[in-house]
């Protein structure tokens, strides 16, 4: 089964906790050496940067800030080929957001 | 009552609770084969029980309490339920059942042997097991259950349902196997109360239930109940060595601790004791099984700790007969770092030559750790930093992160 894998930072922690880059690096080389099929997905910017759209009653309105005011905010995703959502889960505790946030696990559609 | 007596308290009578919950659920499931009717049957008493008798103290007679509740509460919507899934016959028989246990309820056999034989047969998905056993010996609900095994609460929910469907449907024997068929039976009771104890090794902070404890009561129930199988005993031995440490395995600042950096006087000497008597009692009995020669290995260990004793040789011996005995690559991995401290290093990564390639270990955090250690030992800093980064990657407990880390940072950066 195939699974995005959205990954939300809480950004105010995030800023206090040191660069994760290399704990990243050990996470994709194990998750890749380990034979799962793993497509990593780009690096966003951080909420500040974002802006909502919204079309309602024919009227556009643009908003500065992500869709939702909230304490976790999406940063990333990737996509793994997992035999099982227990797996999936296995390789979410591993991955090293998951102690700034959260790792929202989401099945594909099939076909 | 100060504030820890009132907890010890509140455990002892949660306890009690939980063990007159597994004899009944057992009584009553024996003839239907029915776990979650009486389950049903009891859900409403036991979540009484277990709210009033921590404040108010256990009753003179807990299975006769949860029996009587039981009756005044589960009748009214035991036949509601009847009626709307069709099942009659079975929850009248469960009950009958009811009925009967409160005619003399000083006398219910213990038949939760029985139940967990039921729950850990072949028919059932081994993964599955130790979490029925869980739930319909302890009690335990789905939500705690789901925590510690890592699955969504819905989904453990979900998968416990299935797996009680399936003792009903199929027939699954409530009884204990024949002496022929024993002990193979035996062995998969054991993992399963096993692989509850193991994720509850993981748990260091003062959540209620500790699934590590329960694990060793079960243990406990099943040497009480076949008190001349060696390897039950093995198994609780096995526990409670692991146990004893517990408290020396982090920092107070929650860095991991190595076995051989542990403080010995950390660790909990009446666990140890009493676990060097139930291996003795198992080693006198009979031959040596997998629980065995684990516990005669963790014994091997206590006595080089706290004792001195140069003790590496035999526990490379120990770790020889079991892996004759399993063919486990985990097995194999503990007798190559054993081997490192009797030959070096570089025997040790000779003896793990053939195990490169096991896809069993390609996500096995421990064998990249391990691997590591004895690279940079042998002075391969490059290749250590490359397992060791594996490991790492591999690794989700922030301890063992930390320690990864900094043990990454050790090595020379050009090498």
């Amino acid at each position: 089964m195939r699974y995005m894998m959205l990954i939300h930072h809480d950004e105010a922690a995030l800023a206090k906790a040191p660069p994760l880059w290399g704990d990243y690096a050990a996470f994709t080389e194990a998750i890749e050496k380990a034979g799962v099929s793993y497509e990593p997905g780009p690096r966003l910017q951080p909420s500040s940067a974002a802006s909502t759209v919204r079309v309602a009653s024919d009227k556009t309105a643009v908003l500065d800030g992500p869709y939702a005011d909230t304490k976790e905010q999406l940063a990333g995703f990737f996509m793994i080929d997992a035999p099982d959502l227990d797996q999936a889960i296995a390789w979410a505790a591993r991955c090293p957001s998951a102690r700034y946030g959260s790792i929202e696990i989401r099945p594909l559609h099939q076909g | 009552m100060p504030a820890a007596a009132a907890d010890e308290a509140g455990r002892a009578a949660e306890r009690v609770a939980r063990e007159s919950f597994g004899r009944l659920v057992a009584l009553l499931a024996a003839r239907t084969r029915d776990v979650a009717a009486a389950e049903d049957a009891l859900s409403e008493a036991f979540a009484a029980a277990l709210r009033q008798w921590p404040e108010g103290g256990v009753p003179d007679n807990p299975a006769a309490w949860l029996i009587t509740v039981a009756r005044r509460r589960g009748e009214d919507a035991a036949r509601r339920r009847a009626v709307e899934a069709g099942g009659a016959n079975r929850l009248a028989l469960v009950a009958e059942e009811l009925e009967q246990a409160a005619l003399s309820p000083e006398a219910i056999p213990d038949r939760r042997l029985a139940l967990m034989f039921a729950c850990a047969h072949p028919a059932i998905d081994p993964a599955m097991r130790a979490p029925l056993i869980l739930q319909a010996v302890l009690g335990l609900t789905a939500e705690d259950i789901a925590a510690a095994f890592l699955v969504p609460p819905a989904t453990m929910g979900q998968r416990l349902v299935r797996a009680k469907a399936r003792i009903r449907d199929a027939d699954i024997p409530f009884s204990v196997p024949d002496p022929g068929e024993l002990p193979e039976r035996l062995a998969a009771v054991l993992e399963a109360i096993y692989a509850a104890y193991a994720r509850g090794w993981r748990e260091l902070g003062d959540g209620a239930p500790r699934l590590a404890e329960e694990a060793i009561w079960l243990g406990q129930v099943v040497v009480g109940l076949i008190p001349d199988e060696p390897e039950a005993k093995g198994m609780l031995a096995l526990m409670l060595y692991a146990e004893a440490r517990r408290s020396a395995r982090r920092t107070d600042d929650g860095a991991f601790v190595p076995l051989e950096a542990q403080d010995v006087a950390l660790w909990d000497r009446g666990a140890l004791l009493y676990a060097e008597q139930l291996l003795r009692e198992a080693s006198a009995a009979g031959p040596s099984g997998r629980y065995q020669l684990e516990a005669a290995i963790q014994s091997a260990h206590v006595a080089r700790r706290l004792r001195g004793a140069a003790t590496w040789p035999a526990i490379l011996g120990l770790y020889d007969h079991l892996l004759v005995l399993t063919g486990s690559p985990v097995v194999a991995l503990n007798r190559a770092v054993a081997l490192a401290e009797t030959e070096g290093p570089r025997a040790a990564l000779d003896a793990l030559g053939p195990l490169a390639d096991d896809e069993r270990l390609a996500g096995y955090q421990p064998y990249w750790a391990a691997r590591g250690d004895l690279l940079a030992r042998a002075g391969r800093h490059g290749e250590a930093r490359e397992a060791l980064t594996r490991a790492l990657g591999l690794a989700d407990e922030p301890a063992v992160r930390t320690y990864l880390r900094t043990r990454i940072e050790s090595l020379r950066p050009d090498a």
